[in-house]
């Protein structure tokens, strides 16, 4: 948009979208961040259909048929104990993306406000959450949702509780640095010198400034939560067996690379494109959002 | 008659930089003791270089920072006291302008939303009369009521500054401080901008605050004008008084280093060696005795307070022990106070203000 001189000129120009319009003319004009929003909601629409889909039972052993190939009557092989892979897939799928999906929003709703709440008040509410936030970032990511995990009790439910609080000092620190650096803005200062509250000048001034960070890191976390309930399945405190979950199902495979890598390829390539998926749809909403054209 | 609309007394900020494990804090006195009188319905301007503390001045009149000591009184209330709440009430009547048009503006809200802000953070009128408000503000500074839809970066730098002015306009204030208002605008841009200002105080009876360095703006505007030098006033007064008759050698220096455009119209300046000092460890005795040629033994030693100088009534104050000795050159001609460039740009906006069908609605020249 360049700049314009002369108002007289102005009134002749088009109206401008108003901001819904302008979101998705945005976001519809990124090719990657709508393969992004495809991929997801391949996945999710595999995640819910999974019951009506012609699958056959993802639990059903079968011993004539372990560790074998893709076939016609298994198109993605079967695992060590002759289940359908792609079966397993398909209701994995609902498992990893609770993971990944209810763990993060977890991570970002509580850690969010108290890192904006650190940035913002500073002083001693800054020290108790920042103090606390290190000593959860003391233990690594791993060792301290098993630790979680194994405290709360083994369900797929208490394991993404476990996933998500121990994701969450990442989403504090966050939202602290951001918070702390948009409070320098003028605007903020502007903000104050109208007279406006501080919940306000929270809601309106500071998280929408922060929000693309943010974003950014929760796709990225994703990633991490859906590996992370995966190994929490291994060691039995995630997702139960005989239920499949793609992180499960890929630690078992790592066992039989060689004899069977049908078995890590698949649950790894949804992974993978999962993961892609949501990278993708968060830079694209996060570009959409910004009111700035690019 | 006039009233005091602002008073500040004794008011002093401390900023600390550095605070070591033991020992003394290192403290920089922003602003060392300013007292000020501001009668409604005046522009006021306080000038200095940069780093003399007229920013943190500013701020501290609107308590966008709290002082350290010292207090400010808005129409007989104390504002550095106020509970957070009454503050917060009172900001309705005292508006602030920001020097920086481009990061003074929440770039994720619409132009509408900025200026109908302070009547919602006020509880003023319904959602359609905010929004009736807003545009009959846009229309006064010179925008269309279609702008209030785009986002601030969509605008100029000019065009933003007015939406400023708009935003600070909306609850109807009575004083309303601008810290360095037309700065960081072009100079086509800020007469422009300093004549809204001004339509805008005779339309509302605004008092208007104008924090800045360039003299000619200030000259244009304002009817009295405070010097600051290294966190104090050295010289208050009427602006015509000021320019012509300065009493401070410090003013003096300011003037002469107005450029003159005129050809042998150059005369012998006053020249200011050095920087400003160190405000971590102002010299001692008058803060300006480092680089004012007039320094004498006394001026080492001993601070001067600001006291009335020149004739009765005319409220001019200086702080200089020898303003009564000192005949210091101020600017004699009044066409060379303004350079020529500077003239012509508002002669030239003054032409196409009086040919405009309403204030400020032109922008070229």
């Amino acid at each position: 948009m360049s700049t314009i001189a002369d108002p007289q000129t102005q009134i002749t120009d088009p109206a401008p979208a108003r901001r819904g319009s302008r979101f998705w003319t945005k976001f519809r004009a990124n090719r990657a961040a709508l393969l992004g929003g495809v991929l997801v909601t391949f996945f999710v629409a595999v995640a819910l259909l999974a019951p009506v889909l012609p699958l056959v039972d993802p639990t059903a052993t079968d011993w004539l048929a372990v560790r074998k190939p893709p076939s016609p009557a298994h198109p993605f092989g079967t695992d060590e104990i002759g289940r359908d892979v792609l079966s397993r897939m398909g209701w994995g799928a609902q498992a990893s993306l609770l993971a990944g999906v209810v763990s993060v929003a977890i991570a970002v709703l509580l850690g969010v406000p108290l890192g904006m709440l650190a940035g913002y008040l500073r002083g001693w509410t800054d020290a108790i959450i920042s103090r606390m936030t290190e000593a959860l970032l003391a233990a690594p990511f791993l060792i301290l949702a098993i630790a979680l995990a194994a405290f709360l009790g083994p369900s797929l439910s208490n394991a993404m509780i476990a996933i998500g609080l121990s994701a969450m000092p990442i989403f504090i620190r966050l939202a602290r640095a951001q918070t702390l650096s948009v409070m320098t803005e003028d605007y903020v200062e502007s903000a104050r010198a109208i007279g406006l509250r501080d919940g306000a000048l929270i809601w309106r001034y500071i998280l929408p400034n922060i929000i693309p960070p943010i974003l950014v890191q929760s796709t990225l976390t994703i990633a991490t939560a859906i590996i992370a309930e995966a190994s929490l399945s291994f060691l039995g405190l995630g997702q139960q067996p005989p239920a499949p979950s793609w992180g499960s199902m890929l630690n078992i495979a790592k066992n039989f690379l060689e004899q069977a890598p049908w078995m890590a390829l698949y649950p790894g390539i949804a992974i993978f494109l999962v993961v892609l998926g949501f990278n993708l749809l968060g830079d694209g909403l996060r570009d959409a959002l910004d009111p700035r054209d690019h | 008659m006039t009233r005091t609309i602002l008073k500040a007394t004794g008011l002093r900020k401390d900023f600390v930089t550095q605070k070591p494990l033991f020992g003394a804090p290192t403290v920089v006195k922003a602003v060392n003791g300013v007292d000020l009188d501001i009668q409604a319905g005046e522009t006021f301007a306080i000038v200095g270089e940069s780093g003399c503390g007229k920013s943190t001045l500013a701020r501290l009149l609107v308590r966008l920072i709290e002082p350290t000591e010292g207090e400010v009184w808005f129409n007989d209330r104390d504002i550095a006291h106020l509970p957070a709440d009454d503050m917060r009430a009172l900001r309705k009547d005292l508006q602030f302008i920001f020097q920086d048009p481009f990061s003074s503006l929440n770039p994720r809200m619409t132009v509408g939303a900025l200026i109908e802000e302070p009547l919602r953070a006020h509880g003023q009128g319904d959602s359609a009369a905010r929004q009736a408000r807003v545009a009959e503000l846009l229309g006064r500074v010179g925008l269309t009521p279609a702008h209030a839809d785009r986002f601030p970066h969509e605008f100029s730098g000019g065009q933003r500054q007015r939406i400023g002015i708009a935003r600070a306009l909306a609850t109807g204030p009575k004083l309303i401080i601008g810290d360095e208002p037309v700065s960081a605008l072009d100079v086509s841009i800020q007469a422009q901008v300093v004549n809204i200002l001004e339509d805008l105080k005779a339309e509302f009876g605004l008092t208007l605050i104008v924090i800045a360095h360039d003299l000619a703006v200030i000259r244009h505007m304002s009817d009295r004008v405070a010097v600051m030098y290294l966190g104090e006033l050295v010289e208050v007064g009427r602006c015509e008084d000021l320019f012509s008759a300065p009493r401070h050698p410090y003013t003096e220096a300011l003037l002469a280093a107005i450029p003159i455009a005129s050809v042998g119209a150059r005369k012998a300046r006053t020249q200011l060696d050095g920087d400003l000092p160190n405000p971590i460890s102002p010299p001692p005795g008058c803060r300006f005795h480092t680089r004012c040629p007039y320094a004498s033994a006394r001026c080492k030693t001993e601070h001067p307070p600001l006291r009335a100088a020149g004739p009765q009534g005319a409220g001019h104050q200086v702080a200089c022990h020898h303003a009564d000795d000192l005949s210091l050159q101020g600017l004699q001609d009044a066409s060379a106070a303004r350079s020529a460039a500077a003239s012509a740009r508002f002669d030239l906006y003054r032409a196409a203000r009086g040919a405009a069908p309403g204030p400020a609605t032109s922008e070229t020249t």
